[in-house]
């Protein structure tokens, strides 16, 4: 444990571990430090100058991000000289912005306009032209990169030199012709390349597939997981209903990561956080019974009929994107159910030592957790050949994917009955008895346990379509039905 | 009047081995690899040496922070600072060209007082000829078993000025961009590598041999107080006789003026620029200044690297600060926000201001732009932008308001 010590800010008397940098200690008391190139992940190269603050018997002004607190020191931020010297930073930082506020995708989350409304609100002294540099520079498959916004904290080349060590940014020229630029022979396009968007602090990096698409300002942002591997990072689902006419329709417009240190830190990768592509396309709103004809029925008379099928030997094929929730539920309902929810082979991936896991599902721990264990889908294939699978369930899986759409229409075909449930169609969404519509995970609330263990809840961001519900109900009503209370 | 570093430059060979070892030459070192290491610090500290590249920071002071083998064991270097850039000093160059060895003798004195078994010389790179010179004398030096002690390696540099800064010049050994950083640590702590190392200047290294030899006292004698020892002038501008003249500490900037035969006949003086164009300059009424580190940062300009350039009366004050901003601007590493942009945008005033496009409110502008670099930022370059243009708007408002068309600036 560190030793406490009490200092003074703005008067105030703190207390902070000793040696923890200023702007941090600062941002516990919940003081904002103004600042760009710091980040706590990425260390404090001291460069914008923007978060000086004034410390008793210093000859000038100190940087708070590389100065530590000690017992009794006496820290302003907000005296007349600072506010002065941080309005001074922000102006110089303007000196050559191109200033295109309305024809930047940053607008609205931008630093630069953040504090020029907090700490600047100066009138304009420049009468030079501004310089000029590159614009509109395909960094990268998922990034764009204006040079002239670009303000040269160095996060990004931070980023790629020390987070993922692939190096395809850097800084090049000197003096004010610098600028980042993509390394020669190089293009941005590691698997976490998108977070340099999120840590540039103003328009300089943006994101290709969300630029233009809609203001930030128009996006309500909920707290969520990411459901792309069992690392569970923590993300903000960022939605677009209040302009529908933006974006085609799509009402997710982009999820970003949310700090959790103990899960994934600053970042997210981008198989997770452009995996969301789509989300919306080919879903599932009506409850429907296929065979002999397709035809909408209720849920009650769904539940009612598939209740009836279930009560015999029941085969269950799911996933790992069931929350936890929906596995207690599935656990208690169908007690005595073959399962089959492996990843394998479907639901793998690649695996690095930064996030990205193999199993590419959310919550498998969450079944092994209860208990559940998981037959082989070599398994399942034999005994749908052999006719011995009389009620197959599938939920959230599409079996196009484990066995080729040939072959797992074939092996569907001899099930005696089979009912699909998920939120979206897929290639074999016609070959079933019943189709059931469910939640997509922005559309309920439950929880993922990572691979670590961890048990992390993520929230409703979005309404379901049509008559879409969340698993764990659909469970209970095949529960009621199977006992035959009435709906 | 007393020389310790330029005493034998009459010699025409003095580069040569021989004919240094002949005038005294390493009797300096032999003396100190008889002395505790800690002993020689304490030699250096009494002789009040002080850092000659610019700083002005006691030699022995800084080496004293160097952490001792125990606490903090491994390696540790000393470099020598041989990037000589800043416009108007050029002393290094002749060091290195005449008396090499002299700085191969310091250097070693150096690395055997804080330990180093590894030292560096680091030329600016485009001192091509000084580096043949050096490398022919460090051979001569190792072909003699001189560097026994400590083994020296000569790196060039590529052509920034920044590089001249102790942490710009470390990262550039490194293999990095020169961009300084940001202590603390201070190189001494984690310098080179990230292991203790003494950054210092060739003049300052070329001392050591004279104080070994004939003590602190007689060292810090020739000197004022606090200022051991002589300093050497490169004066240039518009003086008869341009070049370089060493004088002891605290000798008057008229009697340097007069050794270089005074301003050119037929004209007035305007200023001096004492250390190298980063220093504001000093006018007629300083000429009885005491040229000292203390006494000169009192005047509120810096003795910096002796630098002295001399203009007289034909000079603008606006095309002088236009180009030294224009240089510092060219060479500002771009870290910073403030110096990369401030740089540029007061070349860019003083531009407007030249071209006759002045307005009333530039110069205030000017100044408070200037006040926002300097003191906020990681180097002494920044601070200079900031400085000097500040400088001679102070010093000369009528130059600046001559320029002016439109109305009479504050």
């Amino acid at each position: 444990m560190a030793k406490r010590v009490k200092f003074k800010l703005n008067g105030v008397e703190l207390e902070a571990d000793e040696g923890r940098l200023v702007i941090d200690a600062a941002k516990d008391a919940g003081v904002e430090i103004p600042h760009y190139c710091y980040h706590p992940a990425l260390g404090n190269p001291g460069n914008c100058r923007m978060c000086v603050v004034e410390v008793a018997g210093a000859p000038k002004p100190l940087v708070s991000c590389r100065t530590g607190v000690r017992e009794g020191m006496d820290v302003k931020s907000d005296s007349p000289a600072i506010k002065r010297a941080q309005a001074s930073a922000l102006e110089l930082h303007l000196v050559n912005h191109p200033l295109d506020c309305p024809v930047c995708d940053q607008s609205g989350e931008c630093g630069l306009q953040d504090y020029y409304m907090k700490i600047g609100k100066y009138q304009s002294q420049v009468r030079e032209d501004k310089q000029h540099k590159g614009k509109r520079i395909e960094a990268g498959p998922h990034v764009m990169l204006d040079q002239e916004r670009c303000i040269l904290c160095t996060r990004c080349t931070r980023f790629v030199d020390d987070i993922t060590k692939t190096h395809e940014l850097g800084i090049f020229g000197r003096g004010h012709e610098e600028r980042i630029e993509v390394t020669p022979g190089m293009t941005l396009d590691n698997a976490y390349s998108g977070n340099v968007v999120d840590i540039c602090p103003v328009g300089a990096l943006t994101d290709r597939d969300f630029r233009y698409k809609v203001r930030v300002w128009y996006l309500d942002k909920t707290d969520s997981v990411c459901p792309g591997c069992s690392r569970g990072c923590n993300i903000s689902v960022h939605t677009n209903t209040i302009r529908p006419w933006h974006n085609d329709g799509k009402r997710v417009a982009r999820l970003k990561p949310r700090l959790n240190p103990d899960v994934n830190g600053h970042w997210m990768c981008d198989d997770g956080r452009y995996g969301f592509g789509n989300l919306d396309a080919d879903r599932l709103g009506r409850v429907l019974r296929l065979t002999p004809e397709k035809q909408d029925v209720s849920w009650e008379t769904a539940a009612d009929e598939i209740g009836k099928r279930f009560k015999n030997n029941i085969t269950i094929v799911a996933s790992g994107m069931l929350s936890n929730e929906d596995w207690a539920s599935l656990k208690n309902v169908f007690p005595k159910a073959e399962l089959y929810f492996s990843s394998e082979p479907d639901q793998v991936g690649e695996e690095d030592e930064l996030l990205r896991k193999r199993d590419k599902v959310p919550n498998l721990k969450g079944a092994e957790n209860l208990g559940l264990k998981s037959g082989t889908f070599d398994a399942l294939a034999k005994d749908l050949e052999s006719g011995k699978i009389n009620n197959l369930y599938v939920i959230e899986r599409d079996l196009a994917k484990i066995w080729g759409l040939e072959r797992a229409k074939t092996l569907l075909a001899k099930a005696e009955f089979s009912v699909f449930q998920g939120p979206n169609k897929g290639p074999l969404g016609d070959s079933y008895h019943y189709r059931l519509p469910a939640t997509a995970y922005v559309e309920e609330e439950g929880h993922f346990t990572n691979f670590n263990g961890v048990i992390q809840p993520y929230k409703k961001a979005l309404d379901p379509i049509g008559s879409a519900r969340p698993d764990w109900e659909i469970f209970g009503l095949l529960h009621m039905a199977m006992k035959g209370v009435p709906a | 009047m007393t020389k310790i570093l330029t005493k034998h430059f009459d010699e025409p060979k003095l580069h040569e081995l021989e004919t240094y070892r002949r005038l005294d030459g390493y009797k300096g070192l032999d003396k100190a690899l008889t002395m505790a290491p800690a002993d020689v610090t304490a030699e250096v500290l009494k002789s009040n040496l002080r850092g000659l590249g610019g700083a002005g920071f006691p030699t022995g002071a800084k080496w004293g922070t160097v952490p001792p083998a125990d606490k903090v064991p491994g390696p540790r270097y000393v470099v020598v600072n041989a990037d000589e850039s800043e416009p108007g000093c050029y002393k290094d160059r002749v060091l290195l060209t005449r008396a090499p060895h002299q700085l191969i003798e310091g250097l070693l004195i150096a690395s055997h007082a804080i330990g180093a078994k590894e030292s560096f010389i680091f030329v600016r790179g485009e001192y091509q000829n000084q580096y043949d010179i050096v490398e022919k004398a460090l051979k001569e030096a190792d072909a003699a078993g001189l560097t026994k002690t400590c083994s020296i390696k000569l790196m060039r540099g590529a052509g920034a000025y920044i590089s001249g800064l102790d942490t710009a010049l470390l990262e550039t050994m490194e293999g990095k961009k020169a961009w300084p950083r940001q202590p603390p640590p201070f190189p001494t702590v984690a310098g080179l590598m990230a292991k203790p190392t003494v950054v210092n200047n060739v003049e300052t290294l070329s001392m050591l041999p004279f104080i070994l030899r004939e003590g602190a006292e007689a060292f810090a004698k020739i000197g004022s107080p606090k200022n051991g020892g002589t300093v050497v002038f490169s004066v240039s501008g518009h003086v008869e006789k341009e070049g370089i003249y060493e004088v002891p500490m605290g000798s008057k900037l008229r009697d340097v003026l007069a050794l270089a035969g005074g301003v050119r006949a037929g004209h007035k003086l305007k200023c001096v620029i004492p250390g190298g164009t980063s220093m504001p300059p000093l006018l007629e009424k300083d000429l009885d200044l005491a040229l000292d580190f203390d006494a000169i940062r009192a005047a509120g300009t810096f003795l910096g690297a002796g630098g002295m350039i001399v203009l007289d009366e034909t000079v603008d004050a606006v095309e002088v600060a236009h180009n030294i901003e224009r240089f510092l601007t060219h060479e500002s590493c771009g870290q910073c926000t403030p110096c990369r942009e401030g740089s540029f945008w007061s070349e860019e005033i003083l531009e407007r201001i030249l071209d006759g496009k002045g307005t009333a409110d530039d110069m205030p502008n000017l100044t408070r732009v200037g006040e926002n670099i300097t003191g906020k930022v990681i180097c002494a370059l920044g601070d200079t932008v900031g400085v000097v243009t500040r400088a001679y708007m102070s010093k000369f408002p009528e130059d600046f308001k001559k320029r002016i068309p439109h109305g009479q600036a504050s």
